[in-house]
């Protein structure tokens, strides 16, 4: 077993292999501008493009040509959201999202508010979950998008995304889904889930960095969007620059690769998910799980160890990768917002873990972190003056503290 | 990241416990808030008739350099007079430690706490 462990593949993925076997040629020998209709190299990359976008599209149940490629998973939903926003402005200007979304959804609401259209910002609740009629009530005539995420990036719960479908099909709102975290993991089908608009990046899946893909659906109805870089009008007009071949190509390969593997996948992660799991509760007290079991990622852990720090916690675990919902060491020291969202308190949001297994990590290295989370958990808990007052039967929401 | 004494102070705390606080020679401060991300307890025992602090102990909930910071402290308490205590400033402890700004407020955080500690001390000798 090699050290450091990676354990946070909701950040990123290490390309698989084959994955990266399958780009090589596209740097070098068949370097060709897929844009270069008079010429093989041209074609060659063109093919290739072609290939990818298959792959893709038999990943979530669409059609090639339904398939926009972009930078990644930002600039999907950047083009899904502020593309929608602009092309349909006449119908409406009111905008439904959630609060555990990703920034990158967020913030395009943000700017688009600024611009003056109206957005709606669900709660979510404590099992991290929209309330369906909470969203059904939102919905106004001059409503003209939907974004609500499949899977949540840091608790890793899935969205009931068909129900959500089903109802912005009744009422004729265009439904945008981030499925960053859910494609290639769970079984993901646009025409099942009723999916107008789906984002993906091809780094949380074991492909490379840098590239993305929109899907934009092509019949009933036929969605347009505002196209948000102008230039040679590739992508159906819809994005333009010369395409990332090789990490097109890149990006085919592994939502092949997670499609042809993904029930023997989900299988292996969930049983180190719930190895990990079972193991801390049975041997730590006061630990929370963040959002539901019932409708989450087989690949997700997001546990609040009471009366620890987070930042403290991961200093003791410091060969383990993973990421804390504390944010002590960046500019901000707010803690996880997708964590207050569900209610929990900003002590709770503190100390909290996300462990994210992936396709590499073996059953050795699970039961390594779990053993060495123990062991750091049960240290700072003698150092922490909030476990022993808890073991004093204080209650500390009604303690008085000095607030600095 | 973090400097090489913040992490020997995170591996090897110095004077962790508790005294009982309900004894009249033992100074108790209690600083943070847990939604604050760290709270600190420090406690101090003083001799009666020298008011040198005989012992101190720590605490903390918080990262690494809040535990360090407080960790630090517990050292420097030791033998000191309540006065002298009372001239520990954050800003040595950010030296020490090699703080860096993000930090900056483990280390007041460190000064509240010695100072509540004292003042609880010096409330119940009646000083």
């Amino acid at each position: 077993m090699k050290l450091p462990i990676y354990l946070d593949n909701h950040a990123t993925t290490p390309v698989d292999p084959r994955v990266f076997a399958a780009m090589t040629p596209y740097f070098t020998d068949l370097f060709g501008n897929a844009a270069s209709r008079n010429h093989s190299f041209g074609w060659a990359a063109e093919d290739a493009v072609e290939k990818a976008r298959k792959q893709i599209g038999d990943l979530i149940g669409a059609t090639s040509k339904e398939i926009v490629f972009t930078s990644g998973a930002t600039e999907s939903n950047n083009l899904a959201i502020k593309g929608v926003a602009q092309m349909y402005a006449e119908k409406g200007n009111h905008i439904i999202t959630q609060a555990t979304e990703h920034k990158a959804t967020l913030d395009t609401c943000k700017h688009l508010e600024k611009e003056g259209f109206k957005v709606t910002y669900l709660p979510v609740q404590t099992n991290g979950l929209i309330d369906l009629d909470q969203l059904r009530a939102a919905i106004t005539d001059k409503t003209i998008l939907i974004s609500i995420m499949y899977a949540n990036n840091e608790i890793g719960v899935v969205q009931p995304v068909a129900e959500i479908g089903k109802l912005a099909k009744s009422r004729g709102v265009l439904f945008h889904t981030d499925a960053v975290q859910a494609a290639g993991k769970i079984p993901v089908d646009v025409i099942k889930d009723g999916i107008d608009l789906l984002s993906l990046s091809a780094h949380k899946m074991y492909g490379p960095k840098g590239v993305g893909a929109l899907y934009v659906r092509r019949r009933n109805p036929r969605v347009q969007l505002t196209a948000q870089i102008d230039g040679g009008g590739h992508e159906r007009g819809m994005r333009s620059g010369t395409l990332n071949v090789p990490g097109i190509v890149g990006l085919g390969k592994a939502c092949e690769l997670a499609k042809a593997e993904m029930a023997e996948e989900t299988k292996k992660l969930s049983y180190l998910r719930d190895k990990l799991k079972d193991r801390l509760l049975a041997e730590l007290d006061e630990c929370y799980i963040n959002g539901t079991m019932e409708h989450r990622l087989p690949n997700n852990l997001n546990i609040s160890f009471a009366y620890v720090e987070g930042e403290s916690l991961l200093m003791g675990i410091n060969d383990v990768a993973v990421s804390s919902g504390s944010a002590c060491t960046s500019a901000t020291l707010e803690p996880s917002y997708v964590l207050k969202a569900l209610g929990a308190g900003d002590d709770l949001a503190h100390s909290s873990i996300r462990f994210g297994i992936g396709r590499f990590n073996t059953e050795e290295e699970v039961d390594y972190v779990a053993a060495k989370v123990i062991d750091v958990v049960k240290k700072l808990r003698e150092l922490s003056p909030l476990y022993e007052m808890h073991k004093e039967g204080i209650d500390l929401t009604k303690f008085q503290w000095t607030v600095h | 990241m973090y400097s090489e004494k913040v992490i020997d102070h995170y591996n090897n705390p110095r004077n962790v416990g508790s005294m009982d606080k309900n004894d009249p020679n033992v100074g108790t401060g209690m600083v943070g808030a847990p939604e604050c991300g760290d709270v600190m307890k420090l406690q101090v025992k003083v001799d009666p008739v020298t008011h040198v602090i005989e012992d101190a102990k720590f605490k903390t909930f918080g990262c690494g350099s809040a535990i360090a910071s407080s960790s630090l402290a517990t050292e420097w308490l030791r033998g000191k007079t309540v006065e002298e205590a009372l001239e520990i400033k954050n800003t040595d402890i950010v030296t020490e430690l090699s703080l860096p700004p993000v930090k900056i407020h483990c280390s007041v955080l460190a000064e509240d706490a010695i100072r509540a500690a004292i003042t609880d001390y010096k409330k119940k000798a009646g000083l």
